[in-house]
């Protein structure tokens, strides 16, 4: 009886669109193991946790945090390439704040809401001017650089401030506190898109724009506010980013993160096209991104091959989740299977 | 009459849920125009995308010039003489009208392309149809109507036999159209056969020597246009046979004299629908009849906001009211299921339930979700009165018949409560059983006081429930007809034919 229960329970996750995700990166963890000894371990050192796994997590928390918010607009059927420049705006604000001396809430705070502006500033171009999501945010995604500059003055401002370090660097209750926050973000993002009706909304505008508009869905603002969102989400990444490292660094911070978060986005399942969203499945998405990295520090891959490396993965993982390429291979292991009795009998005709 | 340059015998085409063409003949002569009739769904479209080879037939042969022949694809059928020209025109905007002639086959020389030749060919071409136009302009700085020409120039010198003209005209107005059946009778003259969709019944009297009528995907006949009266065209498309009325008349509402919902005055948009004056009544079905692209669609549209009109206005006994989007019509109890359920009704990626409470959740906002226990509460209760199956409200709802999709689109509806309901065509492409609960649903709403706007190809169907039956033809509102037990078939569609309600 549990054990049907159970085989009923597998049977309904192989079939779920976060069983090729999630297989994928126990498969590659796993792997890990045969390089690394000891991989899956945790310690417990001062208090602290540490290991391979936590790693994973925390240097993973940016970019967890943006495919969040790109979920979000994803589903509205847009996207955002701007995220990389906000990540670095955001933390320019916060030391550039930090080191004229101004308080650690104040410096968070103006760059949390300057983040937010800037989304709800992509969602304006999007839906009152109706530029394409591509196109808009590629606007801040250039400009926001520029930006990020002017506020470092074109340098990389370092600062000594061993509270913000907290936010990415620093330790809560036993965990990096980085991965808490991304805790508490995925948990406010499933509660407000799942415990709210705006998830649903967002995919019927996301999923079929023109019958949302006859349902009588207001598009304009649910498109704003997940720009907002998404800008929001960027913004706090940029702290964790700058906050590791105490500097800000407006050339490099989040350089590249946003096809990191629309690969991490993709992976988890969700289309480009917009409609259904998977929360779960972008943390996945972006947990096999991390988790590549860090693989390819410890397997001691050579730097010049793991641009070809992690293309070679990124393939494997988005054919296995391709339905029409599942359908193919196994047609054709079917064919391979059935085809030795026809192969020997017409043998026979020949011979 | 020579030999027929086409013959097509027996062709059926089934789709998943619904079989398109059900053994269905059509021939082709040399030399002649021959229109393509039929509403909605009768299988116009499949029957040209077999000819044109996007189709396979499932059954039947196709012979052109008396040799049986496998049309392989688009390609294949233009190798074999057939070419089409669509509504939308198929051309480079940005390319000058004799590349756009020339595109793809482009004459050589030296292995290099001859521009010389190329224009001066194209030339030629144009001038054996009268066409006066500069070869070397780019195609976009002239009209759609020359344009369209342009493709037919391009289709002809590709030695086409047969010429399909997939409603060339919709977009056109009447001095382009004078211009395009010039080209037409020329081409004719030159032994073309033209095959010619339109859903302008003047047009077909203007320019066609033959028609043959389908309807629900089986032939209704083959008649030499001088032999067919409107009255009687119509009738074949939309399947009234007048031995069929002695059963409708017993089913004839009472009429009601609701509270005035909605009253429009001169409500219009240029383009779609002339304008119209109307009231809309509560506990009143108002049956819309017409043909496909007679106005009746675009007009349902306006009131309910899904298009701007541009001239009249809505007024309500407290006075006028601004109705410009969905969202305004939905605030004033206006609801709307729309004719393409999958296109424009439906969000397909949602389940069952999630498309079910979407209006409702529309309307109340993000930020108040109905619980879960009231939405669960919704979706049994119409899943169950609606009889939806298979009554899984988790169920995606692309996995639906078309029948139960229709009912779902309904029931978004209905738990709304609204005072005036418009349904586009719902019960078109959906089983018999179905199709029925969902008139005698329409019925007993009536009863409960929900004004209904009904539209549908089916006049039969608008006479059974209708309390009133609006008459459209060509983009206007020709006659208003009160269904009080004397209104016949027959007589709505003397009007649909002739255009107004005395003769």
């Amino acid at each position: 009886m549990n054990r049907a229960a159970l085989t009923s329970r597998l049977a309904a996750f192989a079939r779920s669109s976060l069983f090729w995700p999630v297989t994928v990166l126990v498969a590659m963890l796993l792997g890990n193991v045969i390089f690394t000894h000891g991989f899956l371990a945790i310690h417990v050192r001062q208090g602290h946790l540490y290991g391979s796994l936590i790693d994973i997590l925390l240097f993973g928390a940016p970019l967890i945090l943006v495919a969040l918010g790109m979920t979000i607009v994803i589903a509205t059927g847009g996207i955002d390439l701007s995220v990389g420049a906000t990540v670095a705006i955001s933390g320019a604000l916060a030391c550039y704040l930090i080191s004229k001396g101004h308080g650690l809430f104040v410096a968070i705070g103006v760059a949390v809401v300057a983040s937010l502006l800037l989304g709800a500033w992509n969602g304006l171009l999007v839906t009152r001017l109706g530029i394409q999501p591509i196109i808009a945010t590629l606007i801040l995604m250039v400009a926001g650089r520029g930006v990020a500059q002017l506020i470092t003055g074109g340098q990389i401002i370092t600062i000594n401030d061993q509270d913000y370090k907290l936010i990415g660097g620093g330790y809560w209750l036993g965990l990096p506190f980085a991965i808490i926050l991304v805790a508490i973000a995925l948990g406010v993002t499933v509660a407000l898109t799942r415990r709210t009706a705006l998830g649903m909304l967002l995919e019927s505008v996301g999923g079929n724009a023109e019958a949302s508009r006859l349902v009588g869905i207001r598009a304009a603002g649910l498109i704003v506010l997940a720009y907002a969102f998404c800008g929001l989400c960027a913004g706090i990444a940029g702290l964790m980013i700058s906050s590791n490292t105490l500097s800000a660094d407006g050339n490099h911070a989040g350089l590249w993160i946003e096809l990191d978060a629309i690969l991490a986005v993709v992976l988890g399942g969700t289309a480009l096209t917009g409609g259904r969203f998977s929360l779960a499945g972008t943390v996945v998405g972006a947990l096999i991104i991390q988790t590549l990295d860090t693989t390819i520090y410890t397997a001691g891959i050579p730097p010049r091959t793991t641009l070809v490396f992690e293309a070679v993965v990124v393939t494997i993982v988005c054919l296995l989740q391709s339905p029409a390429f599942r359908a193919k291979v196994m047609r054709r292991r079917r064919r391979r299977a059935k085809e030795p009795a026809p192969a020997t009998s017409k043998q026979e005709v020949t011979a | 009459m020579t030999a027929p340059v086409l013959e097509m015998d027996g062709i059926s085409k089934g789709f998943p849920g619904v079989q398109a063409l059900d053994d269905v003949a059509f021939r082709l002569f040399p030399g002649e125009v021959h229109a393509l009739m039929g509403e909605n769904g009768a299988g116009k479209s499949t029957l040209i995308k077999v000819l044109t080879g996007v189709y396979e037939a499932d059954a039947g042969t196709v012979a052109i010039d008396g040799r049986g022949t496998v049309i392989h694809g688009p390609l294949h059928a233009q190798r074999l003489g057939i070419s089409t020209v669509y509504q939308e025109v198929n051309l480079c905007p940005n390319l000058s009208v004799a590349e756009n002639v020339f595109i793809g086959r482009q004459p050589r020389r030296l292995g290099r392309i001859d521009w010389a030749e190329i224009n001066r060919r194209a030339a030629e071409l144009l001038a054996r149809l009268d066409l006066d136009l500069d070869v070397t302009a780019q195609l976009g700085t002239y009209s759609l109507a020359v344009q369209q020409l342009v493709a037919i120039v391009r289709a002809v010198d590709l030695n086409a036999k047969v010429l399909i003209l997939d409603e060339p005209t919709s977009s056109l107005d009447r001095g382009e159209v004078g211009r395009l059946f010039a080209v037409m009778r020329r081409l004719k003259d030159d032994g073309v056969a033209i095959l010619f969709v339109s859903h302008f019944l003047e047009q077909i009297y203007e320019v066609c020597d033959r028609v043959t009528v389908l309807r629900n995907g089986r032939l209704v006949g083959e008649y030499p246009i001088g032999e067919l009266t409107r009255f009687d065209l119509v009738a074949k498309m939309t399947g009234q046979e007048l031995a069929s009325l002695e059963e409708l008349e017993e089913a004839t509402p009472e009429a009601v004299q609701g509270e005035r919902l909605f009253t429009l005055e001169g409500v219009g948009r240029a383009g779609a629908i002339d304008p119209v004056d109307l009231d809309l009544r509560a506990g009143e079905v108002v049956g819309f009849a017409g043909l496909l692209g007679s106005g009746r669609s675009e007009l349902a549209r306006l009131i309910f906001g899904a298009d701007h009109a541009d001239s009249g206005r809505i007024r309500t006994d407290e006075g006028p009211v601004s109705i410009r989007t969905p969202r305004a019509a939905i605030d004033r109890g206006v609801a709307f299921c729309p004719e393409d359920r999958k296109g424009d009704g439906l969000i397909m990626d949602l389940t069952v339930a999630e498309n079910i409470v979407l209006a409702l959740q529309a309307a109340r906002g993000w930020l108040r979700p109905l619980s879960q226990r009231r939405r669960d509460e919704l979706v049994d209760e119409y899943v169950k009165a609606l009889r939806i199956q298979p009554p899984n409200p988790d169920m995606p709802v692309r996995n639906l018949s078309g029948g139960n999709q229709q009912k779902v689109l309904l029931a978004r509806w209905l738990i709304t409560r609204p005072r005036l309901l418009i349904l586009d065509e719902p019960t078109r492409g959906i089983d018999i059983g179905a199709k029925t609960e969902i008139q005698k649903l329409v019925v007993s709403l009536a009863a409960d006081g929900i004004g209904v706007v009904f539209i549908s190809a089916e006049l039969e169907e608008v006479l059974r429930i209708s309390h009133k039956v609006e008459v459209l033809r060509d983009r206007r509102l020709v006659a208003e007809l009160r269904n009080d037990g004397s209104l016949t078939p027959e007589r709505i569609l003397q009007t649909i034919a002739n255009g107004d309600a005395d003769t």
